[in-house]
Order: C-alpha cells, then structure tokens, then sequence
C-alpha cells in the first residue's frame, strides 16, 4: 500500500500526464499560452494594489478566501504565459486545505520542464505569487485554530 | 599603424560564446545594451593577469606588485587616450556607471549642494542617473527637476534653457538613452549650462562603445562609463572629472591608497586620482577593460559606427511592416538599438518565446521606469547591438516576431 495521495498530489500528477502529451517545446506554450487566456480573470475591483505582486517583468494579482475550509485562489497577470502558469498553480492549490497547501513543494513544475518560470531570476512574480499562496493557507489555519 | 579588422566574420571569431547554443539553436544574442559579449583578448587579459601578475597594487616593492601596477596605470593612460581626457589623473577607476555617478552625487553634492538648489536631469535617465540624485536631493533639502522628452523621445532645447535656472548645481544627462536609442546633442546642452556656470555629468554607459567621445571637445565636467558595455569586464568603470572640480571634491569612500597619512588625530589624503580610489580596486578588471580599448581601438569607430547604423536601419526598416509593431523611441538622432512593443502582446511573452529560439533580447523597463509610465507601456522589447552582430541576426530577430505574433 502506498501512502496516501492527497488532493494536490493527484492534481499534479493530472498535469504531468497531460503536459507528457507534447512533443515540442511550441506545442507546450501554445498549451500555456490558451490556458492563460481561459483562467478566469480576477474580478477588475479585485485588481487593487495591495492585491499585486510586482515582479519586475511581469505584473501578477492574487486573491484568496477561505470557503469551508478550502482556501480558494483567484489571480491574473497582465503577461499571457505568466497567467498560463498561473492557471496551472490555481488548478492545483485553490480549492485546498491550508495545511496541504503548506505542505506541498510543487515538483509538478520541475517535472513538466517549467522551473524557470518560477526561478527569482525570472522576476516575473509568479516564485512571490507562491509564496503568497503559502502564507495566505497558513494565515487562515491560524484563523481557523484560534 | 596595423590593418584595422572590419571583417564580420574574422570578428565574431574572437567571441568564443557566440559559438553556443541556447535551447537547442544557435545563440543570437541582442542584448549589447545589457552587457556586451568579450573577446578572445579580454578573458585572455583577465586570465594572464590571475596567472602570471596577480598581487596588490601601489603597495609592494616586489616584482609582481610593480608588474601589476604598472599593467594597471598603462589602462588608465588607455582610458585618458580613449576619451582624450588632458591628465591621466582625471581617470578614476569605479565599479561602473552606478559608481561613478554615486561618487559625484556623494561627494561633489555633499560639498556644494544646498538646501534650494536644484538638480536636472532629464525624462529618459536610467534609474542610476535618478535615483542617487534623489537621495542627495533628499539629503539636502534640494530639488530635482526633470526635463520632459517628447513622443518621440526627444528633448527640447527650449525647454531646456527655461529650466536651467540661477539655483541649478548641477546638470546630469545621458548621452544616449538605453531604453529609447536617443542621442542626446550633449555638446550644445553643455555649452548652454557653461554659460551659466554649471557644470554637466554625462552618463556615457551606452555611448562609449558606440561612438569616439572627446571629452575635452564636448568640455563634459564629468564622464561616467562601464567597462563590460565595451567588450570589458564586469564590476569594473571610469569617471572621468575634471582636475580642478575633482581637486576641490572631498573624498567618497575613506580606507587604504586613498591617504597620504593617517593618525587618529588627523589624515591627510592622497592626490588624485587615488583620492577617490580607496581599498584594493578591480585590478583584473580594469586590466580586462585596457583590452577591451584594445579590441575597440582594433577595429575603429569608422567601420563600428557604419556596422551599426546599418543593423539599426536594417532591423527598423524589417519590422516596420510587421503589423501591431510599434517603435519606442523614433528619434532622429538614434544609437545601436530598437525598442518596441507588440500590440496586444505583453513584452515578458515575446522575451520569452524568442529565448525558446535562441535570441536574447532585453524586455520590461530597462531600469527607465518613468520613461516606460511616459510611454504607457508595461516595458518593450529592445534589440541592442555591437559590431559583432549581422543582419542575418536581425532577419532571425523578424522571423521570431513573427511566430511570437502567430502563437498569440
Ligand atoms: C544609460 C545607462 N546608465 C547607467 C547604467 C548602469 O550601468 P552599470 O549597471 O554598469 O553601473 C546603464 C546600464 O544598463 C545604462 O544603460
């Protein structure tokens, strides 16, 4: 028996599947390209500064809100394949426990050959928009233990 | 004298990295205006030093030490030739542009800045040329003032002598733009200022490898550059001043070779150019940046500057056609780079499909956010370019805007 898989694991696991499907780089940015046009946008009055994470290439907003328990992701980003990787993120996180959001390391990224978009160097928000998914599920589990 | 180079390829020969590939394709690299690519005779330089000279400088009576000291006073002799500057003295190594213009902000602001005065720049200054302006201005209760550029990227002399005023210290400009390819008409803008007793700092981080500056002709107080925007090393640039403003500046930074004595009563400092040269310098650089003079010196001004305007008329008169292209910055006076934006397209998507291609350009606000906010525009993409490039490039450049167009 193999331990358990959570949620976001599976998720992950969907993705790796799906991205196994290309063959070429092209194919898999075009990929990336119409997943960042589908994401559904952040709500305009959403758009708020506080909500931006300022990469220095790339703008990314981020929203989040706890509903039963899960946390649930919102964001956009005014470059289309920050916002692909960005739909990818919200597919696997949103709609997730804070203590597994906190708990999970992404390897799903490294796996379907996107590292370097989450990599500082790239200063496009999106390794900040990460870390401010994590600390939004540990800021609400506080709020949920308290 | 010796053959001047002026074959594209026997040039390219010399840049080992031009050789590689990246993500599979051959290296196409447009991104001069960022950092230029060296030669040969650079690492070479740099790598002789480390084996055969290496020890500290103006400090040893040894072999080695005299050895390299002399290798590094012959660059700034180099340098003095380069810019034709009238003593070698005026010739002070710094970290780069950055260093430079914050060594003047510091210590020719400190020692005649006041509360009221003002500083100008102008609109398309690189976030070096503005910022350490604020932070003195902040310091002093000074203000700063900015000259607007046009549509077009342009300053507009007239307004330029209207904001020239009695309480102006100091004018600081840039030769030409990193973020827009203008070439600023210094000569006439430092000759306005001098007749009213001010004096002009020109930021020439991307002028120095595109064009012969005479600072002497163009009467700059001071000139600042980076050695690897000229085939040189990182880390490592000049300042040039001149000798009676440098004279009467206080020292930036205090440590060693920068003193002539030191009691804890009192020290006294050394002349110049050490006065401001103070702790262990870049020695390996600034003997990587004599040969980067060398490579430059090699080839000539005549055939760099004719190699370039023709990639620049090439690479505009290619993209032009293409459709939703727009061109920032169409001054007519223009150095060594296009910079555009794709409509609907944001520059991070195009950066990142022509790197899937193997071409480097720049995107986003080149370090020019105001510039960037004037233009409405989240940054561009900037094609920047140095005499090794061809127009083979600029086609690969068109092709990969192309398909960047069709993929979004
Ligand atoms: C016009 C201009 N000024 C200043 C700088 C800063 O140069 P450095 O980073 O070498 O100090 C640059 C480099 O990008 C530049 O293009």
């Amino acid at each position: 028996m193999v331990g358990t898989v959570t949620n976001i694991e599976e998720k992950e696991l969907e993705i790796i599947e799906e991205f196994s499907l290309f063959e070429d780089w092209m194919d898999k940015y075009e990929h990336i390209i119409s997943l960042g046009k589908e994401l559904p946008l952040i709500e305009e009055s959403l758009k708020t500064d506080d909500l931006l994470i300022k990469g220095c290439q790339s703008k990314v907003w981020l929203h989040a809100k706890l509903e039963k328990g899960k946390v649930i992701f919102t964001a956009d980003s005014d470059a289309i394949i920050t916002k692909g990787i960005i739909s990818l993120l919200i597919r696997v996180l949103s709609n997730q426990t804070p203590t597994d959001i906190i708990n999970t390391d992404l390897t799903f990224i490294e796996n379907i050959g996107l590292k370097e978009h989450l990599s500082p160097t790239r200063s496009n928000g999106l390794v900040s928009m990460v870390k401010q998914m994590k600390l939004y599920a540990l800021a609400f589990r506080t709020q949920q233990n308290a | 004298m010796s053959e001047l180079l002026t074959d594209i390829e026997a040039i390219r020969a010399q840049f080992p990295i031009l050789t590689r590939e990246v993500n599979g394709k051959p290296l196409v690299y447009l991104d001069n205006g960022a950092t230029s690519q060296k030669p040969q005779s650079v690492i070479d330089a740099v790598k002789h030093y480390y084996e055969y000279e290496n020890s500290n400088i103006h400090r040893g009576v040894h072999t080695l030490s005299q050895e390299a000291t002399a290798a590094y006073e012959d660059v700034r002799k180099k340098v003095q030739k380069f810019i034709n500057a009238k003593h070698d003295h005026e010739i002070i190594f710094t970290s780069g542009t950055t260093g430079g213009i914050n060594l003047v902000a510091s210590s020719f602001g400190a020692s005649l800045v006041r509360r009221g005065d003002e500083i100008l720049i102008t609109a398309m200054e690189h976030h070096s040329n503005i910022v350490p302006w604020q932070m003195l201005c902040e310091r002093r209760g000074a203000q700063l003032k900015v000259l607007p550029i046009s549509k077009e990227g342009e300053i507009d002399i007239e307004e330029y002598k209207k904001l020239i005023g009695p309480k102006t210290e100091l004018i600081s400009l840039v030769h030409v733009s990193n973020s827009l390819g203008t070439i600023n008409p210094i000569k006439e803008m430092i000759a306005i200022a001098h007749a009213q007793n001010i004096p002009v700092m020109i930021d020439g981080a991307q002028a120095i490898h595109h064009t012969p500056v005479d600072v002497q002709e163009l009467d700059a107080d001071f000139y600042v550059f980076s050695a690897h925007k000229m085939y040189g090393p990182t880390g490592v640039g000049v300042l040039y001043g001149k000798e009676e403003l440098l004279n009467d500046m206080p020292p930036y930074q205090g440590g060693g070779d920068m003193i002539k004595s030191v009691t804890f009563e009192k020290t006294t400092y050394n002349e110049l150019p050490h006065k401001f040269e103070a702790g262990t310098p870049n020695i390996a650089g600034g003997i990587g940046l004599g040969a980067g003079i060398d490579f430059i010196n090699s080839i000539g001004f005549d055939f760099i500057q004719a190699h370039e305007a023709e990639l620049s008329r090439f690479a505009v008169s290619q993209l032009r056609d293409i459709k939703g292209l727009r061109f920032i910055g169409t001054a007519k006076e223009r150095a060594g780079l296009v910079s555009f934006v794709l409509d609907g397209i944001h520059p991070y998507d195009t950066g990142v499909i022509l790197d899937k291609l193997g071409i480097a350009v720049r995107t986003g606000h080149h370090c020019t956010q105001p510039v960037m906010n004037f233009f409405e525009v989240p940054g561009t993409v900037r094609a920047s370019f140095a005499v090794y490039n061809t127009k083979q490039e600029v086609v690969k450049l068109v092709e990969g805007i192309d398909r960047v167009k069709r993929m979004f």
